[in-house]
């Protein structure tokens, strides 16, 4: 029988970054068993009251529609630390610029790295610049470290999740995924989608101030179903998510019909998906008090009722939302 | 969108309540992957009563495209290879595309052969062509405008399909067992509701062009359940809105002028007589086959990938014991478990 060579477990494929299980098993089988590390998260409590995350950026294009990627280093990073329940206080930015990137390019990203770190109200404290020689890198990468302090009363944690707690997302879901590909590709959308991307830790300390609230993802690369996944990997606990009731733009509907891309996988950089007890219903009117959560919506339900993440259409019936194995592709016609 | 289901939602249920006044097996195959997705995006076989068998036929165009195809191509350096996202993971008999671009070939996903155009400006590209009669006419158009604009770096590998004659050759398999079609929604706003009156000539089986919504899909199964029961099988149009009964002659034209129907091997199924398109002499400098002599002769490795028996509705992607244990769409074995269309990856994404 002739051998199929399969390539992709002996080199890196892009199917490796994608925030899927692909991803995961990258990080469980080299990274996490050689750093000796016993779980595989992007924040960590360095010592009660200190959290510290990291995160490198790299995006196509490097200015887009509702941002750049100086602007998403900074809230990728300050979400991060922000839905751990945390206060996001510092960052650390480090740069690598291909030769031959314009200044007056740089000077903006810089810019807008500052006026998002005003708006979150965090400091940049410190930061590394490298330049490698023209087309080893693409442009523009930034890494940035978070540093944020961590309530003594505040726990968020998948184990704290509850059957009958409800899912709630705090906007559009797939804005960032439709304006990347949109300015990316050229699709011609007009007016041009806009990114979602956004601080979101005043957003998420009025929630934690306002209710209990059992666990906060914010929903990057792999959308709001890969994080849903996660959480009933870690808990266990089933889910059900009402179609009817996402909060989705017609024109992202219309989009991902074309591609057939699902929005529920598609990356954001402005949503965040909560689980909060039952009791506390009026948590979406404090949310939609905020700039960043007026297109609030319960979502779904944790519940004993199936095991697994599953999606009721608005037909009534119930289809699986597995987590996928890469970046979904855009399909033909 | 989902207002509109919802308005809608009162007659899936008188529908599916019709559906369920028949008591007898049918089984329907759904030829278009387009259906397949639909189906398991609504949760319908959930909804349907289990005596309504619905089997997914062999209507998605990347997993009938031979792993030869890949095989041509991955070897190839200083050409840009243009294709359409789902093809990147298709697999070939060495690797697929998406591997060959992490071992330096330049692979660019496009959204239409126009964008491939634009990359002929700069580099010597190479257009996949593959598809059915939906997408076909963009291509054919994209090929003529190359001639036209004499872009000598352009050119398209030829893996076209076209769906009647690759029904004629299931037919003929003994071994299908089938009630009725519902019959593809965009390949028949092309070609015509017309273009399968052999199914009940020839076969004694009806069909019906049907859209992609739930009303569409169970409104199709009611006619189908109607002919079965009147013992009348015919072809209609459930899809008036969009498909006539002679199609689009235009679109038509557009493929004749550039395109010429010839034998084709269809992975999984075999070798189908006068099922593919190539590209007529007159445009043979746009004919990567030609111009890299490339070599697409087929041979099939054996790696226990039923796939052609899922196309052919002899299984459910579930009785493949390859499904879900080495073939994943994480790690695709065969080509239904490829393409967001694919049955296999219908199933493992929906129905498991
Ligand atoms: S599950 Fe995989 S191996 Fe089996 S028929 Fe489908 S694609 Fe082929």
């Amino acid at each position: 029988m002739p051998l199929i060579i399969n390539m992709k477990d002996n080199i890196i494929t892009l199917a490796h970054g994608s925030g899927a299980r692909l991803t995961q098993k990258l990080i469980s089988s080299v990274f996490a068993s050689t750093f000796q590390m016993e779980e595989l998260s992007d924040s960590f409590r360095i010592e009660p009251g200190l959290v510290v995350t990291t995160d490198a950026h790299v995006i196509k294009p490097i200015f887009f529609p509702g941002g750049n990627i100086g602007k998403l280093a900074v809230t990728g990073t300050v979400n991060d630390v922000a839905v751990s329940g945390a206060v996001p206080a510092y960052l650390l930015a480090a740069f690598i610029i291909e030769e031959g990137f314009p200044i007056s390019d740089l000077q903006k990203i810089v810019t807008s790295m500052q006026h998002a770190a005003q708006e979150a109200g965090v400091k940049i404290i410190a930061g590394d610049t490298k330049v490698v020689e023209k087309h080893n890198a693409e442009g523009i990468y930034i890494t940035t470290t978070g540093i944020g302090y961590l309530p003594d009363d505040i726990h968020l944690s998948t184990q704290m999740i509850k059957p009958d707690d409800q899912i709630i997302v705090n906007n559009y879901i797939g804005d960032h995924t439709i304006a990347i590909i949109n300015s990316r590709d050229q699709l011609g959308l007009q007016p041009p989608p806009l990114s979602d991307c956004a601080p979101l830790n005043h957003l998420i300390q009025a929630m934690l101030k306002a209710s209990k609230v059992h666990f906060i993802r914010d929903a990057t690369r792999g959308g709001v179903a890969t994080i849903l996944n996660e959480v009933y990997d870690d808990c266990g606990l089933g889910i059900i998510i009402d179609e009817s009731t996402l909060p989705i733009r017609n024109s992202t509907l219309a989009v991902s019909e074309l591609l057939g891309m699902e929005p529920l996988y598609m990356a954001n950089e402005g949503v965040i998906v909560s689980f909060v007890p039952a009791q506390y219903y009026d948590l979406l009117s404090v949310m939609g008090a905020s700039k960043y959560g007026e297109n609030s919506a319960i979502i779904g339900k944790v519940t004993n009722e199936v095991k697994g993440v599953y999606l009721k259409t608005p037909l009534g019936s119930l289809r699986p939302l597995p987590m996928l194995n890469a970046d979904p592709l855009p399909r033909i016609c | 969108m989902l207002n509109k289901m919802f308005q809608n939602n009162d007659l899936v249920h008188k529908l599916l309540n019709r559906i369920a006044r028949y008591k007898e097996d049918i089984r329907i195959m759904e030829v278009c992957g387009s259906h397949t997705m639909a189906i398991g995006k609504w949760a319908l076989r959930k909804l349907l009563p289990p005596n309504i068998h619905l089997i997914s036929g062999p209507g998605c165009p990347v997993c009938v495209t031979p792993p030869s195809i890949i095989d041509s191509l991955i070897n190839l350096r200083s050409v840009t290879i243009a294709t359409f996202g789902d093809m990147l993971r298709l697999p070939g008999n060495n690797g697929t595309l998406e591997d060959a671009r992490a071992a330096g070939l330049d692979v660019r996903i496009v959204y239409s052969p126009l964008d491939a155009l634009k990359l002929a400006k700069k580099n010597e590209t190479i257009f996949i062509g593959i598809g059915f009669e939906t997408t076909i006419p963009g291509i054919a158009h994209t090929i003529t405008l190359a001639h036209k604009q004499n872009l000598s770096r352009f050119s398209v590998l030829p893996a076209f399909k076209i769906i009647p004659p690759a029904l004629k050759a299931l037919l003929n398999s003994t071994e299908v067992n089938i009630d009725g079609f519902i019959l593809p929604g965009n390949v028949s706003a092309i070609i015509g509701s017309n273009a399968y009156e052999f199914l009940p000539r020839e076969f004694d089986l009806g069909g019906v062009v049907t859209g992609f919504e739930p009303i569409d899909i169970l409104s199709a199964i009611n006619m189908l359940i109607d002919q079965q029961q009147n013992n009348s099988p015919k072809i209609e149009n459930e899809y008036q809105r969009v498909v006539s009964p002679a199609g689009n002659i235009n679109a038509q034209q557009a493929i004749n002028q550039v395109l010429q129907v010839q034998d084709s091997w269809w992975r999984g199924l075999g070798y189908i007589p006068a099922s593919g398109l190539g590209i007529r002499d007159e445009f043979r400098q746009f004919d990567a086959i030609h111009k890299y002599n490339l070599d697409i002769s087929d041979q099939q490795p054996d790696t226990g990938c039923q796939c052609g028996d899922v196309l052919k509705g002899i299984i459910t992607p579930p009785q493949c014991p390859l499904f879900d244990h080495t073939c994943t769409p994480a790690n695709p074995i065969g080509p239904c478990m490829v393409s967001s269309e694919g049955s296999c990856a219908a199933y493992y994404k929906y129905e498991r």
